[in-house]
């Protein structure tokens, strides 16, 4: 019985270019525990996808779709021999440094893209007991530039009414309505929550629901041809039942972490995002204002 | 043996008793003063307390106990409960200063007892706010019978394949993974608290569990519950059961979050548990970064109502993090309200917010005025379609559904008042009158506001209620609160009346009885306060009149209650109580038993407690008379002990305030009249008995023992009075007991034909004492209480002069032969007890002149002088006696009953010693022979052989301490020493 296991020096795990990550490999065995090495690989890559409607399309393009590595660095770290009984704690140290002409992109977790940082041990041992392996995610976040340009805040205003709506096609069944609103900036750092407000001011209908959503763009592929797909991450109700007329109603969302990474441009992929302001009416029919917006570190 | 004849010891009770007597020696201090405490020390500084207070306190006597080493120079000047009072308060101080700066002292500043908290209006609500509709309750965290109801169907099928099992299967994993939402219908308000219940108990096993995903996810779903408004009535009492889990689940989360976060204090190595102040920064990153995920996984739960819910019920957390943190949520999430469209469930959600903004941080306020506002904003939607909508679907009237919001804007405005400055109240005022003047909002900011702030306007407030809109809210409501914040606070002097008046007319002209009675009752207390007889009466007669036609006051019992007990919490003056021409009729509108006799109780305990001098008012007496018979009347056979017993309480309370001073013979008719009204309750009746007693030891007083022919009358009516009321008590040994008292009073007052009378009838009852004694709920046997009463009876029998007309000591011998035939329980030796006391009691017979007298009374000593024909009548009895209890101590011979042999014994010795005349010398060796009887028993008293064995050697060096000397050497005895 014997186990292996990986801890971070750091609780949160947020790391950046240049850290170093440093932590124990501890070994807890019960017994002498015999084995041929211990090597612990420090690995970060981007892995791409493709959706399942574009598959068939894109199958040509297969090249540009294998992971992108960015980081890799595997080291030793006991030679083969023996760990006594009990618990044995091995500390290591790595620099966080990315492959010459890489970037060390920050973590993200999509759908289609995934940038994804780990440390993986592994325990090579004899034929007869089964190699021993653990491995653990770490998150890297960009470095603070030397000097922070301050994002100037650029609000956007928006009103809504059934004649800057495009895309309806029974334009009598609409509702007369009017809704008015700001969102802070379309410029956001990824720790602070996106703010806003809404007002309606006037609707003939009875309202269900005023949601935001947030949604990520994620665009696989290069130059010769690629593939763009948006998917929500995550749907936040700020109003529920028929609000009062004229009242300010708050935006408030937060990022969440691991979901949502400052937006990326390369030339392989891209990470967008984008905020949609739903009104949901009585009657299920709903309106939608979408709003793309730029996610920064700092 | 020997027939061993009595003589008595002559003897000289005034020599014996000089001879005993300390001599006396004059005291140079006061040996029970006690050091003087001069005052309660809080010097802060213990040390330099010590120096001075002792001088100071310390008597300029000198105290024998006060240098008794230790004790005293420990208690250094102080008594000892001061001192510790003093180090309390010290301890207290020192608490509270290390703590300066620190929260829980600003909380417990600024929360004090003025502000009612939650919990006491959660009951209110419960009971208020209830339904017979049904209800349907939406989760995926049913109760487990339901579940294991799914899984022993779907077993049942044996026949199902393979697939069939594994499906079924990953179907309840499903069911519990991801929690397929089911809807129950059609439960009743009694299921849905248990359902509810069912879930606060899932929530709490989920997290011992570990599960804290699935805690979480039950805390969304409850507070899911709360966006629902159909059966909108039951919604405040589905309010409170909902917050009740919240708050479970955020203390859980705040628990779990402190027990994480352990620190290391500096320069030590041990982790320790965080202090219950802590700042920020003491917690370590981990516990911040747990604490931090709880957040993040909350702002990502899609429905507004339970993002609000479960973000406000961890509020406490954010003290893990920054310490601005409360100001910037408190602050957002009040304005997250606004996105809240149903006005019923924005108000409550304000209402929790407020709750946990109060309860973590009291200080911040500055998010309640703006939610104010937002409800001033939002407040016309009430009227809106979407609401009338439910109402209309729900079949509900607008003024019900107001009263929906009272308790949520009650508690939020209780939160802005409190502690707010009169001006902060004034702007409220103005801003809620410019928006909605709706009787709603007002009810609400008169109840909660300061009492002192609404009495001090109370005609400005009169009138904002006269003109508001009623908008369905019923307007009598209004008054009632007006009347609970002038029940508190006096409004001017000079607008009192107006106020009454402006009040009462409306009050007056209301149709329904039971906003009547409400109202009525709420404004009793101002009444009653401030304002005399008149008012009272009028009121008192209006309440009448509006309750008499169709007998509406049988529904206000309650009501009515309650308006008698605020008379009597301030009416204090009973004459003027019961001269009030309506107050009697409004008693009699009790028509109910039960109620009836809780009134009269009511009453009579107010009087009780009030009425501090003795009155003989005639209208109070026929009043409380009145009152006090109907509470009597209503015992019966079926009345539970205690009732018996605090009625009787209560009667004997008002009999003894009763006093007509001098005149007696008055005093003695109350007592009959009393005692034809009250002839159910002994304890009523023994109270009177000892009344008329103590009325007759009153009037030898007055005449100082010499009656006159008038007096000597009333004693002797007295005498009679009480001896034909004993027979009639139940308990047998009450009688026994005031039969001797009654004698002693009547002999007392010569008038020996009816102590007579009284000692025989106690003599003739003593065999109808019962076996056993029921004292306190328990059973006693009866015999050490016999036994204590002859003792005191054969006393009292000593001074009884005998009657001329029977034979010599016939009373005595009555009771010797009460005795001889009484049943005594077996294995008892309480008649040779008995038979010893009397021994010693005819010896003192014998004697020229007795220990004790009766004044102006002569006893047998007088009547007889020492009539040798009298005295060998008294040595017959004592010798047959004598002869009874060595009998008696012949059939002791069993080794079990050796001990009680040499303790009968040595009693018997003890009286032969002293009452008997040791120059006998038959007498001489029936000491000696009980010396010996009781000497030899291995369990004897060593102690107390040793005391009596000195004594009689003291008594053998006096003078003519001969026969001592000679018995002595009789004795056998080795000293212990």
């Amino acid at each position: 019985m014997a186990s292996l296991d990986i801890r971070l020096k750091k609780v949160n795990k947020i790391y950046r270019d240049g850290d170093v990550v440093a932590g124990v490999v501890v070994v807890q065995s019960k017994g002498e525990l015999q084995h041929q090495g211990v090597t612990l690989t420090m690995e970060g890559s981007v892995n791409l996808q493709l959706s399942a409607k574009s598959v068939g399309v894109f199958e040509a393009f297969y090249n540009s779709l294998k992971p992108i590595q960015l980081l890799f660095y595997p080291l030793e770290v006991a030679k083969p021999g023996k760990f006594p009984n009990g618990k044995t704690e091995i500390p290591f140290e790595v620099p966080l440094k990315p492959k010459p002409n890489k970037t060390l992109y920050e973590t993200y977790h999509g759908v289609f893209v995934n940038i994804m940082y780990q440390l993986k041990v592994d325990m090579k041992r004899s034929l007869l007991s089964k190699d021993l392996s653990k491995q653990c995610e770490f998150i890297v976040e960009y470095k603070e530039p030397v000097q922070v340009e301050k994002i100037k805040p650029k609000p956007i205003n928006f009103t809504i009414s059934p004649e800057t709506l495009t895309n309806l096609k029974e334009k009598e069944k609409v509702p007369k309505f009017k809704a008015r609103g700001k969102l802070d900036s379309s410029t956001l750092c990824i720790t602070k929550p996106l703010t806003g407000e809404i007002v309606i001011e006037q609707c003939e209908a009875a309202i269900k629901s005023i949601e935001i959503q947030l949604v990520r763009v994620e665009t696989c592929g290069c130059a010769e041809g690629y593939a763009k797909d948006a998917t929500e991450i995550q749907n936040i109700q700020i109003a529920d039942g028929d609000v009062m007329r004229g009242i300010s109603i708050p935006m408030f969302m937060i990022f969440p972490r691991l979901f949502t990474c400052p937006t990326l441009s390369t030339n392989n992929f891209k990470v967008e995002f984008e905020v949609n302001v739903v009104i949901i009416f009585h009657d299920d029919h709903l309106v939608t204002e979408n709003f793309p917006v730029k996610l920064t570190r700092f | 043996m020997a027939n061993y004849e009595w003589s008595p010891r002559v003897r000289k009770y005034e020599e014996e008793r000089e001879a005993e007597r300390c001599s006396m020696v004059p005291a140079t201090s006061h040996p029970l003063k006690i050091i003087t405490v001069s005052e309660m020390k809080t010097d802060k500084k213990g040390s330099s307390s010590k120096k001075t207070p002792s001088k100071s306190s310390s008597s300029t006597i000198v105290d024998p106990l006060s240098d008794m080493g230790p004790l005293g120079s420990a208690l250094d000047g102080t008594d000892p409960l001061s001192a510790m009072a003093a180090e309390a308060n010290r301890i207290a101080k020192v608490r509270g200063s290390s703590f300066g700066e620190s929260s829980a002292k600003v909380r417990a500043m600024s929360l004090d007892d003025s502000f009612e908290p939650w919990s006491a209006k959660r009951a209110d609500i419960l009971s208020r706010y209830t339904t017979s509709e049904k209800l349907s309750i939406t989760t995926s965290f049913l109760s487990s019978a339901d579940k294991e109801h799914v899984v022993i169907k779907s077993q049942t099928h044996t026949g199902s394949t393979m697939s069939d099992k594994v499906k079924n299967r990953l179907e309840q994993l499903d069911d519990f993974e991801e929690g397929s939402v089911q809807e129950m219908l059609n439960l009743s308000q009694q299921e849905y608290v248990s359902r509810i219940e069912d879930l606060n108990q899932a929530l709490i096993a989920a997290w011992t569990q570990d599960q804290r995903v699935k805690a979480l996810k039950i805390a969304i779903q409850c507070s899911k519950l709360l966006a629902d408004v159909s059966v909108i009535q039951f919604y405040p009492s589905k309010f409170v059961l909902i917050t009740d889990i919240l708050d479970t689940f955020g203390k859980l989360v705040y628990d779990r979050l402190r027990d994480k976060a352990q620190y290391f204090p500096p320069g030590s190595g041990v982790p320790v548990k965080l202090p219950e102040n802590f700042t920020p920064d003491q917690v370590p990153d981990s516990a911040k970064e747990t604490c931090r995920n709880w957040f993040f996984k909350i702002a990502s739960i899609r429905e507004l109502i339970p993002r609000f819910y479960v973000e406000a019920a961890i509020m406490k957390c954010y003290s893990f993090l920054n310490p601005g943190e409360y100001a910037d949520a408190l602050r957002r999430l009040s304005v997250m309200i606004r996105g809240m469209g149903d006005p019923l469930v924005a108000l409550y959600a304000k209402c929790f917010l407020s709750r946990v903004g109060i309860d973590v941080a009291p200080n911040i306020r500055d998010h309640l005025l703006p939610m104010f506002d937002d409800f001033l904003g939002t407040y016309s939607q009430v009227q809106g379609d979407s609401v009338q909508n439910t109402l209309a679907v729900q079949k509900m009237e607008m003024p019900k559904y107001l009263t929906l919001f009272s308790p949520g804007l009650d508690w939020l405005l209780q939160c802005i008042a409190h502690k707010a400055s009169d001006d902060t109240l004034t702007d409220i005022l103005k801003k809620s009158r410019k928006q909605c003047n709706s009787a709603l909002l007002l009810n609400s900011l008169i109840s909660a506001f300061k009492p002192e702030y609404i009495a001090a306007r109370s005609m400005q407030f009169i009138a904002m209620i006269k003109e508001c809109e009623e908008t369905g809210f019923p307007k009598h409501l209004l008054f009632r609160t007006l009347g609970t914040c002038l029940a508190i606070a006096d409004p001017p002097e000079d607008q009192k009346l107006a106020v009454l008046n402006d009040v009462w007319k409306p009050i007056m002209k209301l149709k329904n009885a039971a906003d009547y009675v409400a109202c009525a009752e709420t404004w009793m207390e101002f009444i009653v306060k401030n304002f005399g007889k008149r008012e009272i009466n009028t009121i008192l007669n209006d309440m009448i009149k509006h309750l008499t036609p169709d007998r509406a006051f049988e529904d206000f019992y309650q009501q009515l209650q309650s308006v008698v007990a605020k008379v009597l919490a301030h009416v204090h003056d009973f004459a003027m109580l019961f001269s009030l021409e309506k107050f009697l009729p409004f008693i009699d509108m009790f028509q109910k038993e039960s109620v009836r006799v809780d009134v009269c109780k009511n009453i009579t305990e107010a009087f009780v407690r009030f009425q501090e001098v003795e009155t003989k008012d005639p209208v109070i007496i026929n009043a409380m008379m009145y009152i006090c018979k109907t509470m009597h009347d209503s015992v019966n056979a079926l009345t539970l002990d205690d009732e018996r017993k605090a009625i009787s309480n209560l009667i004997t309370g008002f009999v003894r305030r009763i006093s007509f001073g001098r005149d007696f013979e008055q005093q003695l008719s109350f007592y009959v009249e009393a005692r034809s009204s009250f002839t159910n309750l002994d304890i009523v009746l023994v109270q009177l008995i000892q009344c008329v007693n103590n009325l007759s030891i009153d009037t030898r007083r007055v005449v100082s023992g010499n009656h006159s022919k008038k007096t000597g009358n009333f004693v002797r009516a007295c005498s009679a009075y009480c001896f034909i009321t004993i027979p009639s008590l139940q308990s047998v040994f009450s009688q026994l007991h005031l039969y001797l008292m009654s004698g002693q009073v009547a002999l007392l007052n010569q008038s020996y034909s009816q102590a007579d009378a009284f000692f025989k009838a106690a003599i003739s009852l003593i065999p109808e004492l019962p076996v056993l004694l029921d004292l306190d709920g328990k059973k006693r046997s009866a015999e050490p209480f016999l036994v204590d009463y002859i003792s005191n009876f054969i006393s009292t029998l000593l001074v009884v002069p005998d009657n001329p007309d029977s034979s010599v000591l016939y009373l005595l011998r009555g009771l010797l032969n009460i005795l001889q035939n009484y049943t005594w329980e077996p294995n008892s030796d309480a008649k040779v007890v008995v038979y010893t006391r009397v021994l010693a009691m005819l010896s003192a017979s014998c004697q020229e002149t007795y220990p004790y007298h009766v004044s102006k009374v002569d006893s047998n000593d007088a009547m007889y002088a020492s009539d040798p024909k009298y005295i060998k009548e008294i040595k017959g009895i004592c010798t047959t006696l004598v002869e009874e209890i060595l009998s008696h101590l012949k059939t002791l011979s069993a080794p079990e009953t050796q001990k009680r042999k040499s303790l009968l014994a040595l009693d018997l010795f003890n009286i032969v010693v002293y009452h008997g005349d040791l120059s006998e010398s038959n007498l001489q060796q029936l000491a000696a022979n009980l010396w010996n009887l009781s000497y030899r028993q291995p369990q004897v008293d060593h102690k107390q052989m040793e005391r009596i064995y000195k004594s009689l050697k003291m008594k053998g060096a006096s003078s003519n301490g001969k026969h001592y000397q000679e018995l002595l050497t009789k004795l056998p005895y080795e000293s212990m020493a």
